[in-house]
């Protein structure tokens, strides 16, 4: 919660816009002559005036310097930001994704031009397939949530190919991504909310209940496997079956696939599809925000309807002549997901990952990353109460309620650790959990960095009983305090004054 | 240990020891047995070497702009990017951070995303934009949603033919599960023929400027119809030749939307790259997407902060109008320093040096024999050329002399059969289009 702030502007800001920086007739490139004879501009068809900035070279590199000095991120230190998996990304892959060959290769350029890009997809596909036991991969969809409605697409399309137009319901669980309930409604079906059960799985009772009252209407069911609360389904064979005997198919969220390379595959499990997050798994940057890359995985019922285009083999290999790759539409694909083949920068990425680890390493990956998890787990578990006795998978969550102090929230730990030079949790997610700080710490630390976060925690729990006001007045160590949030949603500033026209332009 | 895993065999025991395990295994004892630790059917592991070895080999057997003359755009555009703009965007602060949710660590990632949105407006004309949509076509898409829920009750999207094919398909894609009609690009039509088309169940009409051949349109009677019947106008831009044109904003746009790309963003095989949406005033509460707006901390001093958080996904769950997540963060903050460092003068002079080597390279063409470009209307980079022969077979022969050719229309269009759409950008010197007249020339 913020509490009342000053209403005027009392302080300097950290870095002044772009905009504050501007000098009239300043310039930060140098560009070539015209080398053509030039023609009259048709002056009818001409705007008047371009309000954009005017800085030297120098003052945009210091801007922009300054401004990533207010940034967090992983490679400054720790960020067990749960479900987001905020592993190390290796300098490797954006050198990779830099090179001319992939950097400055066209799109649109024809079949031949593009046999090392196609290559490299093709396989991509094959080995994302492998991990996850699935018979054929589309690496179209631009981010998770695009992965997510490229997977209910395809399940409706399934029934309607069938005939069957009358399954219109997707079950969610109530601890699900906000992803998944709003993918549904943007596939134009309807969400049925299952409860979890007390340890934190899915309701059995509720979801057979839910079978036999929606019957021949459900399309399928949406589940995060282990779920958003960092735990396996000790029952997943049975939801399966049961949803499958109800006629739907089952949507596995791959956002939590770090918990499971090597561990199990999920087309074996029963699972018809699933979406991949190659910016959590396979270590591709998270870029502020994006680009993010959503492949999704079928198997053999689905797979005439994935997104396309799919990279396939169109002639095969013949002696030492490699084969030929091309770009496909399946047969009765969904369609088209966005211009062009995916965020290949990010395919790049992600190939160079799987080579790094191969087949004897993926596996350690999820191995590490679940050992990393539950040992905070463990040394957390006289401090904080953790709700779901079990080991966890490559996450956990707990309840940020300390005794002896009832007026500190999630929030108010969270911004602590901002002092302490660590990333907060994902806080107040899952819903269903109530102060939920949901920790994930990844593979890629190692145990002094997992050693030092579980001593500031505990620090800070004493704190909360003895010095509660330290995390009610946090954070005071970073660049600004907490902010106005409510001011920002009524007084709407959203661009830098000098971008827009004048009243009367 | 391999890859990027820390752990010594040491660690690992007092690890385990502190959880009161003996094997890393016991940890999955959940995981139904029968299924548990599959063997994997992947590559052996690689050294760092080996991978650099590998790639730089796929890398190699592509065509690329990098030693190819590139004529083709057709959405996606090689142009100049100054050095400064790589070299930012790899700093670890801003590609290794995660998307500012904690508003007090992420004061960078936030006021450049302000600071994109604020010369989105200023290129565009309009008065909001939001932090970036996955690309142009998925720009589009959400455009159209906005329109249904802005305008109650209304289901026709009147579509020009002149956007780009792909967005077309990708709109049809995100509406499959909606009642939704789509009128207006299953043949060529005028905007005037297309104003025909506008009803009463009109939510929107969207055309392309300048469209998919590079061509100008004129739209004003196509906005004063849509206007009327209470129908938004959406705008579908090339960013780069909103450096010249009259913006969007003061042609009547409601809004405004295309692909990010041309300002500072690598071709990379299409993606990543950024999809701008900006809009009035009036419609920003029923956008998609990640907003950034200024605030102060309590302190009273001043920062930034996203905003209008409600209208999305994780808030709002089934109740949100889009799922999207993510924006293009990385990819925003490309164009953002890209238009700082080219500023107002350095992108209206290589809007200019395309316009001026666009048009110098369609009067050499016009003039050889066997091949006639249409001059009908005013273009910008992009023009159609009638060939007689297949397109395939002059890019053929183009390629064999280190040429990427223009774009084979007959794809998407039938009634365009032997038309290459052909893009000449800054990056295209005099010496290079020349060779391509005299290739060009020996094919007629």
């Amino acid at each position: 919660m913020v509490e009342k702030v000053m209403d005027v502007l009392t302080k300097e800001a950290l870095e002044p816009t772009l905009y504050d920086l501007s000098v009239p007739g300043r310039v930060g490139v140098n560009l070539p002559e015209c080398d053509v004879p030039t023609e009259e501009l048709p002056a009818d068809l001409l705007r008047d005036e371009l309000r954009l900035p005017e800085l030297s070279e120098l003052q945009v590199v210091r801007h922009f310097v300054k401004l990533s000095s207010l940034n967090y991120a992983i490679d400054k230190g720790f960020y067990p930001l749960g479900s987001c998996t905020m592993k190390y990304n290796p300098k490797l892959n954006e050198d990779m994704a830099r090179l001319a060959g992939f950097a400055q290769l066209h799109p649109l350029v024809d079949g031949e031009a593009s046999q090392g890009a196609l290559a490299l997809m093709y396989d991509l596909q094959k080995w994302l397939g492998e991990i996850v036991g699935f018979e054929a991969v589309s690496l179209a969809p631009a981010a998770g949530a695009h992965g997510e409605f490229a997977g209910i697409l395809m399940i409706r399309k399934y029934h309607v190919s069938r005939g069957d137009t009358q399954r219109t319901k997707i079950l969610v669980p109530n601890s699900a991504h906000g992803t998944n309930p709003a993918t549904v409604t943007m596939a134009g079906y309807e969400v049925i909310e299952l409860p979890a059960d007390s340890e934190g799985g899915v309701d059995l009772d509720a979801l057979k209940k839910a079978c036999e009252e929606h019957g021949n209407t459900i399309a399928g069911m949406m589940i995060t496997v282990p779920s958003t609360l960092g735990l396996f389904e000790a029952r997943i064979l049975e939801v399966i079956d049961l949803v499958h005997a109800a006629g739907g198919l089952m949507y596995m969220d791959g956002a939590n696939m770090n918990a499971l390379m090597g561990v199990v595959k999920p087309g074996e499990l029963g699972f018809d599809v699933l979406h991949y997050n190659l910016h959590k798994t396979f270590s591709t940057p998270h870029g502020g925000g994006g680009p993010g890359s959503g492949p999704v995985g079928v198997n053999a019922k689905l797979k005439p309807f994935l997104p396309g285009p799919i990279v396939d083999i169109v002639e095969p290999a013949q002696g030492d002549e490699p084969p030929l790759y091309g770009l496909v539409m399946p047969e009765q694909s969904i369609g088209r997901l966005k211009a062009f083949h995916g965020n290949f920068g990010m395919h790049v990425r992600a190939y160079a990952y799987i080579r790094a680890y191969g087949d004897s390493g993926i596996r350690d990956v999820s191995r590490h990353a679940v050992l990393n998890a539950n040992y905070i787990r463990a040394r957390l578990m006289d401090t904080y109460r953790i709700p779901y006795p079990r080991y966890c998978g490559h996450e956990f969550v707990i309840e940020a309620r300390l005794d002896g102090a009832p007026d500190i929230h999630a929030l108010d730990i969270s911004k602590r650790l901002i002092d302490y030079g660590i990333h907060p949790p994902t806080n107040y997610f899952p819903l269903i959990v109530p102060e939920a700080l949901l920790i994930e710490p990844t593979e890629t630390e190692t145990k002094e960095t997992l050693d030092e976060f579980i001593d500031v925690m505990k620090k800070i729990a004493r704190e909360a009983v003895e010095t509660p006001e330290l995390l009610q007045n946090a954070p005071q160590q970073a660049p600004v305090r907490r902010l106005d949030e409510v001011r920002a949603a009524r007084q709407l500033v959203l661009c830098c004054r000098p971008a827009l026209p004048e009243a009367g332009d | 240990m391999s890859g990027y895993i820390p752990h010594t065999e040491v660690e690992r025991q007092q690890m385990l020891a502190a959880i009161g395990v003996t094997t890393i295994e016991d940890l999955f004892e959940a995981v139904p047995a029968s299924h548990r630790f599959p063997r994997l059917n992947l590559p052996r592991p690689m050294s760092e070497m080996e991978i650099v070895a590998e790639m730089q080999a796929l890398a190699d057997a592509n065509e690329h702009a990098g030693e190819f003359a590139l004529f083709r755009g057709a959405g996606a555009y090689h142009h100049f990017t100054p050095s400064a703009v790589n070299h930012l965007l790899l700093r670890g602060e801003f590609y290794t951070a995660y998307t500012p949710y904690q508003p007090e660590m992420s004061q960078g990632t936030l006021q450049a995303i302000f600071e994109y949105q604020s010369m989105m407006c200023a290129l565009t004309g309009m008065e909001a934009a939001n932090a970036s949509h996955y690309d142009g076509a998925t720009s589009l898409a959400e455009a159209v949603t906005v329109a249904l829920q802005a305008v109650d009750r209304r289901h026709r999207i009147v579509l020009s033919g002149g956007i780009h094919p792909q967005y077309r398909e990708v709109v049809r894609t995100y509406n499959q599960g909606r009642t939704v009609e789509f009128v207006g690009d299953n043949q060529p039509r005028t905007a005037a023929e297309l104003a025909e088309l506008i009803d009463d169940n009109t939510a929107m009409v969207a055309v392309q400027y300048p469209n998919f051949f590079g061509q100008i349109e004129d739209f004003s009677k196509l906005v004063e119809v849509a206007h009327a019947k209470g129908a938004l106008v959406t705008f579908v831009v090339n960013p780069l030749a909103l450096a010249l044109l009259k913006p969007p904003g003061a042609l009547g746009a409601d809004i405004v939307v295309g692909e990010g790309q041309p300002l500072g963003v690598p071709l990379s095989f299409g993606g990543p790259y950024v999809g701008f949406f900006a809009v009035r005033t009036r419609y920003v509460r029923k956008i998609a997407g990640r907003i950034v707006g200024e605030t102060v901390d309590r302190d009273g001093r001043p920062a930034y902060v996203m905003t209008l958080r409600p209208r999305e996904q994780d808030i709002k769950r089934e109740k949100a109008s889009s799922n999207i997540c993510t924006n293009q963060g990385l990819m925003a903050l490309a164009v953002c320093i890209h238009l700082a460092l080219l500023g107002k003068t350095g992108l209206r002079q290589v809007a200019e040096l395309n316009y001026q080597k666009a048009h110098y390279a369609a009067r050499r063409i016009a003039a050889l024999p066997g091949f006639s470009v249409d001059m009908s209307l005013p273009f910008f980079n992009e023009f159609v050329v009638k060939c007689s022969k297949p397109v395939a077979a002059i890019n053929d022969a183009l390629i064999a002399e280190g040429i990427i050719g223009g774009y084979d229309l007959g794809k998407d269009y039938p009634h365009l059969k032997d038309r290459m759409l052909m893009c000449v950008t800054e990056m295209n010197t005099r010496e290079e289009i020349d060779v391509l007249v005299s290739v060009l020339e020996k094919l007629a």
